[in-house]
C-alpha cells in the first residue's frame, strides 16, 4: 500500500464520498428529468407489480374485536370548520347529500339516511398511515359498489374521484383523492358510516368517509360531499389525483 | 452450468506473470456497485420515513396512544434523526418514499438476480461451509487472525475464511430477505395480495421493528466490512471488485 495513501485518510474519503452521495441525492431528487425518468417511475412499477401478484378482491385482513386498537388517533382535517360544515354537524348532517356524477348513467344524490338503509358491510380492518403507524377499528357502511350500481357507471369510467368538504393549507384547497376501478368495485370498499359501532366522530370524517383497506390512510378520503366518475384524472385540481398528490408529490397508488 | 464467467473463487486461481489473480466474477461486481448506491439511499430514505413516525412498535397495531419498545428521541435529541444521515436532508416524506419505494424494486430483484447467477456461475459454492470451519477452536483460530491482520489463508488466499462465508451468508441469505419481506409487510395491498407476510412476522407494527432492525445490522455490516477493505489492503480490495483482478498478498509485483 502506498505510504501517501493513509488508512486514516481513506476512511475520511469514505466517510466523505458518503456525504457527498446524500448531498448528491438531495439535487437529483429535485432534479425534473430524475424524477421523470426514475424516481417517480416507481409509483406506476409498484403499481403494477402488487396489481399483478394480487387477485383483484383479495382482501384485506380483518381481525378480531380483542385485536382492536384501545384508541384509534385521528389524523389529517380535526374538524373542516367551515361555517356550511358547522351547520350540517348543528343538525345532525339531515341535509348532507353525496350527489354521485359524472359518467353515469342516472346521476342520483344519496342522503345519509338512505346511505343507513342500504345493506350494511362491518369489518375490522387496519388502517396504515403514510407516517408509518397503524390502528385497528370496526368500520360499517354501504359498499361504494352499491352506490354506483345505482348511479350506473359508464363503461368509459376509469376512476371515482372523491370530493371533500374540508379544506386545507394556506390557500384553502380541497380536499379530494381517486381510486381506480379494481379497488372502487372491491368488496371492502364501502363508505363508513361509523367507527367502532358509534357514527362517525367529526374527528373521524362525519357523516361519511372513504374506506380503501389495500391502501394508505391519505387515500381514505373524509367528509365525503360528492363521488364523481370520471375517465381522466387530468381536468381535476392539479391532475395528479389527489390533493396531497398535487401539492407534496405523493405516489398516487398507496399500496405500498 | 457454462458460463463465460470464471468461477471465481471455486476454481483454482488462474496466476498470472505478476501474481494477479481472478477474484470476482462480473455478476458479484455489478452486484456489489449497484448495492453500493442502493443501500445508501435505503438506509437514508429509510431514516428519513422513520421520522414521520419515529416510534417503534411490536404487534398488528401501534400508534401514539401505544406503547412503543423504542423512540428515535433515545438516541438523538429532538426525536428525529439528523438530517446528514437522511434522503433528503430536509423533511419530506413524499420524497424519501418515492427514493425508498423505487430503489427498494433494485435492491430486491438485484438479490434475485445475483442468487440465480451464483447458482449459475458456482459462486454459491465459495460461501460453502464445512462442520470443522465452525468448531469453536475453528472460530477462535480465525478471530484471532483477524485480530492480528492476517485475512488470507497463504496455501489457498482467494477462500473466504469462515468469518467471511458467516458474514455474507448472514447478509445475503438472512439480513436482505428479511428487509425485503418485512418491507413488504408494511404494504396493505402486499398484505392483502400474501396474508402470510402478517402471520410470519406477528402483524404489521412487528415487521416495521424487524425492518429497522435489520436495516441497523445491514448498516453494521457496512461498517465493518469497509474497515475490513482499509485493513486488508483498499486499492486492492476496491481494484479485484472493479476489475475482478486482485493480487495475491505478500508478493511484491
Amino acid at each position: 500500500m502506498s505510504k501517501l495513501i493513509t488508512r486514516r485518510g481513506l476512511v475520511g474519503a469514505f466517510a466523505a464520498g458518503a456525504g457527498s452521495l446524500l448531498a448528491g441525492c438531495d439535487r437529483l431528487g429535485d432534479d425534473p428529468t430524475f424524477r421523470k425518468g426514475l424516481l417517480f417511475r416507481g409509483d406506476d412499477w409498484n403499481r403494477s407489480l402488487q396489481r399483478l401478484l394480487s387477485n383483484r378482491d383479495a382482501p384485506a385482513r380483518e381481525y378480531r374485536p380483542d385485536q382492536m386498537s384501545p384508541v384509534f388517533r385521528t389524523n389529517g382535517t380535526r374538524d373542516p370548520g367551515t361555517p356550511d360544515y358547522a351547520a350540517h354537524v348543528a343538525s345532525n348532517f339531515v341535509d348532507w347529500r353525496i350527489p354521485v356524477d359524472g359518467l353515469v348513467n342516472r346521476p342520483t344524490a344519496f342522503s345519509v339516511a338512505q346511505l343507513r338503509s342500504m345493506p350494511l358491510r362491518a369489518q375490522i380492518t387496519r388502517h396504515d398511515c403514510v407516517e408509518g403507524w397503524s390502528a385497528i377499528g370496526k368500520w360499517t357502511g354501504p359498499r361504494l359498489a352499491t352506490l354506483l350500481d345505482v348511479a350506473g357507471v359508464k363503461d368509459s369510467a376509469r376512476y371515482i374521484v372523491f370530493h371533500c368538504a374540508d379544506r386545507l393549507g394556506r390557500a384553502r384547497r380541497p380536499y379530494y383523492e381517486s381510486i381506480d376501478m379494481v379497488d372502487a368495485l372491491h368488496p371492502q370498499t364501502i363508505l363508513a358510516l361509523a367507527l367502532n359501532d358509534r357514527a362517525l366522530s367529526v374527528g373521524h370524517g362525519a357523516p361519511v368517509r372513504l374506506r380503501v383497506e389495500r391502501q394508505l390512510g391519505y387515500k381514505h378520503a373524509k367528509y365525503v360531499q360528492r363521488i364523481e366518475a370520471v375517465a381522466s384524472l387530468d381536468g381535476i385540481a392539479g391532475g395528479k389525483g389527489g390533493y396531497w398528490e398535487d401539492v407534496a408529490d405523493y405516489d398516487w397508488y398507496a399500496g405500498i | 452450468m457454462a458460463t463465460s464467467e470464471p468461477a471465481d473463487m471455486a476454481a483454482p486461481p488462474q496466476a498470472r506473470p505478476s501474481s494477479l489473480v481472478k477474484r470476482h466474477g462480473l455478476a458479484t461486481r455489478i452486484w456489489h456497485w449497484v448495492n453500493a448506491v442502493t443501500i445508501l439511499v435505503m438506509l437514508g430514505s429509510g431514516l428519513m420515513i422513520l421520522n414521520a413516525h419515529p416510534h417503534l412498535y411490536w404487534g398488528q397495531y401501534g400508534a401514539n396512544f401505544d406503547r412503543p419498545w423504542f423512540n428515535v428521541s433515545s438516541v438523538f435529541e429532538g426525536g428525529r434523526v439528523p438530517g446528514w444521515l437522511t434522503i433528503p436532508s430536509q423533511y419530506n416524506l413524499a420524497l424519501a418514499r418515492r427514493w425508498h419505494l423505487t430503489f427498494a424494486l433494485i435492491l430486491g430483484f438485484g438479490l434475485l438476480l445475483f442468487m440465480v447467477a451464483a447458482l449459475a456461475n458456482g459462486h454459491a459454492r465459495a460461501f460453502r461451509m464445512r462442520l470443522r470451519e465452525l468448531a469453536p477452536r475453528a472460530l477462535l483460530h480465525d478471530i484471532r487472525e483477524h485480530l492480528a491482520f492476517r485475512f488470507h489463508d497463504p496455501a489457498d488466499p482467494t477462500a473466504f475464511n469462515i468469518l467471511q462465508k458467516l458474514a455474507y451468508v448472514v447478509l445475503i441469505f438472512v439480513l436482505l430477505p428479511l428487509v425485503i419481506l418485512t418491507g413488504l409487510t408494511m404494504s396493505p395491498a402486499m398484505d392483502a395480495a400474501w396474508p402470510w407476510l402478517l402471520d410470519l412476522f406477528g402483524g404489521r407494527q412487528s415487521a416495521r421493528s424487524i425492518h429497522f432492525i435489520a436495516a441497523m445490522s445491514i448498516a453494521g455490516f457496512i461498517l465493518v466490512h469497509l474497515l475490513l477493505v482499509v485493513a486488508a489492503g483498499p486499492i486492492n480490495g476496491i481494484r479485484s471488485m472493479i476489475t475482478g483482478w486482485w493480487r495475491v498478498p505478500g508478493e511484491t509485483p
